[in-house]
């Protein structure tokens, strides 16, 4: 099985790293399967916050005093190592957000109000978070813009067919497509789906808020115009996002917050807007939270992201041979190219009574409908549980989940 | 059951509940319904819709519900449509009161009086009080009573 050159990574002294993975639930190991809600945090990211809070905390930006010349430096070396993370042309094309949902909401608000014309149309896909689905809509019924929905196969996987149907009368400004589903675990061929948004004279969106986690994401390869990520997911705190965009269309948006620290020059008549990325980021930004992100993006960089790729491929492979096998449990999608998110019903009970059963194992999923409403509708189910994989996801957990399924079921039977 | 990894589960899934959640009663449409209300859980993806039938003298004559969720939530709704027959929207206002405050403390101390061997009835969902999030799988059948109540009461002042 290990025969191929994989690279390795130690898993122990992974999982030493994050403090909370030494907890008990109801006396049980904390056995953490919901990492694509919200990934734990390393000591490396949480002590390089709280340094900054003791040491060198003052707003940026603004003073002319030492304290806040080095918060300033230390917040924009987040950015360029999130340029150097995702392999932006510059760092200027780096925008820090509260969110994905918020680096999403300002594309749609500058880019679709301020850039496309009504009568353009936006391509979604039948697998969007809601992140990814609302804020269009709020756009269409806002400017005119026609919202098209790009289909999905029974398998899980873009229909590609159909999205170049949907490209073919020119009228889309943008295709706005997950790179990674956060339910059926689906990864998109960005590349391919940039292409064709190119040839159609469209420009591209991605939502990498699950990709970013699991791969080398590559702006110049992928040729995206828009990629959104979240810090949460990636080992970081919450409340910082990252929107990347390419310049020149930073450059021809409007602003989509006002405030202070996006002007350069303000009278009661008007205003001059700062320069990008500025121009992007009003009022007070995360800071704190951008030295946790850039703490997290190290992290994952020491460990490597084709190691850690290599080992949840591994965790995806295990799943795959136990828990399609197990009797009365059904997954949602069987995509080729797939992460470490697996959403499943089991034929006896519904999701939220498996999910309380297995925290009683002490296993934490995620039950409902995932942010994804109509993507289950779309499969026919109400709802179901999800386990998704992290860095620190053991092979052991994955068959601590198969194991406690199968008795899941005989419970409810 | 042997196994045992979920043993200590058998306080919130007590036999009854789970014997209400696979075999709901009531499990049907009332075509001739005087007031239906829907409930949803969005988050959860539980849903239902509730179904009164009205006697001359208004108290509730039948009650009936259709939906999909799970087994507290259908347990829920099947044992509730069970104990609001025969009661007056007020009586099932009292009840809907009370019941949330069995599922959200465990107790209720005014459980008493003449709805007393009703509110026995349904004291197998207590348990919910010690998972917090199931609690509202357990009150979501009673929010959706109220809904269809006050809805007959808004129909009935519109007239």
């Amino acid at each position: 099985m290990d025969g191929h050159m994989a690279p390795r990574m130690d898993l122990a002294a992974i999982r030493a790293d994050f403090p909370i993975l030494s907890e008990t639930v109801r006396g049980k190991r904390f056995t953490f399967l919901d990492s694509g809600a919200s990934a734990q945090k390393p000591r490396q990211v949480i002590g390089a916050m709280v340094r900054m809070m003791e040491k060198a905390y003052a707003n940026v930006h603004r003073g002319a005093y030492h304290m806040s010349e080095q918060a300033t430096e230390a917040y924009e070396a987040s950015r360029r190592a999130v340029q150097r993370f995702l392999n932006a042309a510059d760092e200027r094309e780096i925008i820090f957000t509260g969110s994905s949902t918020n680096a999403i909401n300002l594309v749609a608000h500058s880019y679709g109000r301020g850039v496309m014309k009504p009568g353009q149309a936006v391509v979604i896909s039948e697998m969007e978070h809601h992140a990814n689905l609302v804020p269009w809509q709020m756009l269409r019924d806002a400017h005119g813009i026609e919202l098209r929905v790009a289909r999905i196969t029974d398998a899980g996987e873009l229909d590609l067919e159909d999205l170049a149907a949907k490209l073919a009368d020119g009228k889309v400004g943008l295709v706005a497509v997950t790179h990674m589903s956060n339910v059926l675990g689906t990864v998109t061929p960005a590349a391919l789906i940039a292409r064709m948004a190119h040839e159609a004279g469209a420009k591209v969106l991605f939502d990498g808020s699950q990709a970013a986690v699991h791969r080398r994401v590559d702006m110049q390869a992928l040729d995206a115009d828009f990629y959104v990520f979240t810090g949460h997911k990636l080992y970081g705190p919450t409340g910082i996002g990252v929107l990347y965009a390419k310049a020149a269309l930073l450059e021809a948006m409007p602003p989509f917050l006002g405030g202070g620290d996006m002007i350069a020059e303000v009278t009661f008549e008007k205003s001059i807007w700062a320069p990008i990325p500025g121009k992007f980021e009003a009022g007070t930004p995360p800071i704190i939270e951008a030295i946790g992100l850039h703490a997290a993006i190290d992290y994952v960089e020491a460990i490597g992201m084709p190691a850690i790729e290599a080992h949840e491929r591994a965790l995806v492979d295990r799943a795959m041979a136990r828990l399609p096998h197990i009797e009365g449990v059904t997954l949602l999608g069987r995509a080729q190219d797939r992460g470490g998110v697996f959403a499943f019903a089991l034929d006896t009970a519904h999701a939220h009574d498996v999910a309380t059963l297995l925290d009683r194992a002490g296993i934490a999923v995620r039950s409902g409908r995932h942010c994804a409403e109509p993507l289950h509708a779309r499969f026919n189910v109400e709802s179901t549980c999800r386990a998704s994989f992290g860095l620190y996801t053991t092979p052991e957990e994955v068959d601590l989940l198969a194991d406690a399924l199968g008795q899941a079921r005989e419970f409810f039977r | 059951m042997s196994g045992g990894l979920f043993d200590d589960l058998r306080d919130l899934y007590q036999e009854v509940i789970l014997d209400h959640g696979r075999k709901p009663r009531n499990f049907r449409r009332l075509d001739d319904a005087d007031c239906t209300a829907r409930g949803d859980n969005p988050m959860c993806g539980d849903r239902m819709e509730l179904f009164l039938k009205m006697a001359p003298d208004g108290t509730i004559a039948d009650a009936a519900f259709q939906g999909r969720g799970c087994a507290i939530s259908m347990a829920s709704a099947s044992l509730m449509t069970d104990t609001v027959k025969g009661k007056s929207p007020a009586q099932a206002h009292e009840m809907s009161d009370k019941f949330r405050t069995l599922a959200m403390t465990g107790t209720c101390p005014e459980c008493g009086g003449d709805i007393v061997e009703d509110m026995e009835r349904l004291a197998p969902l207590s348990g919910v009080h010690d998972f917090p999030s199931r609690v509202k799988c357990a009150t979501l059948a009673w929010h959706t009573l109220n809904a269809a109540l006050d809805g007959q009461a808004k129909e009935a002042s519109s007239e």
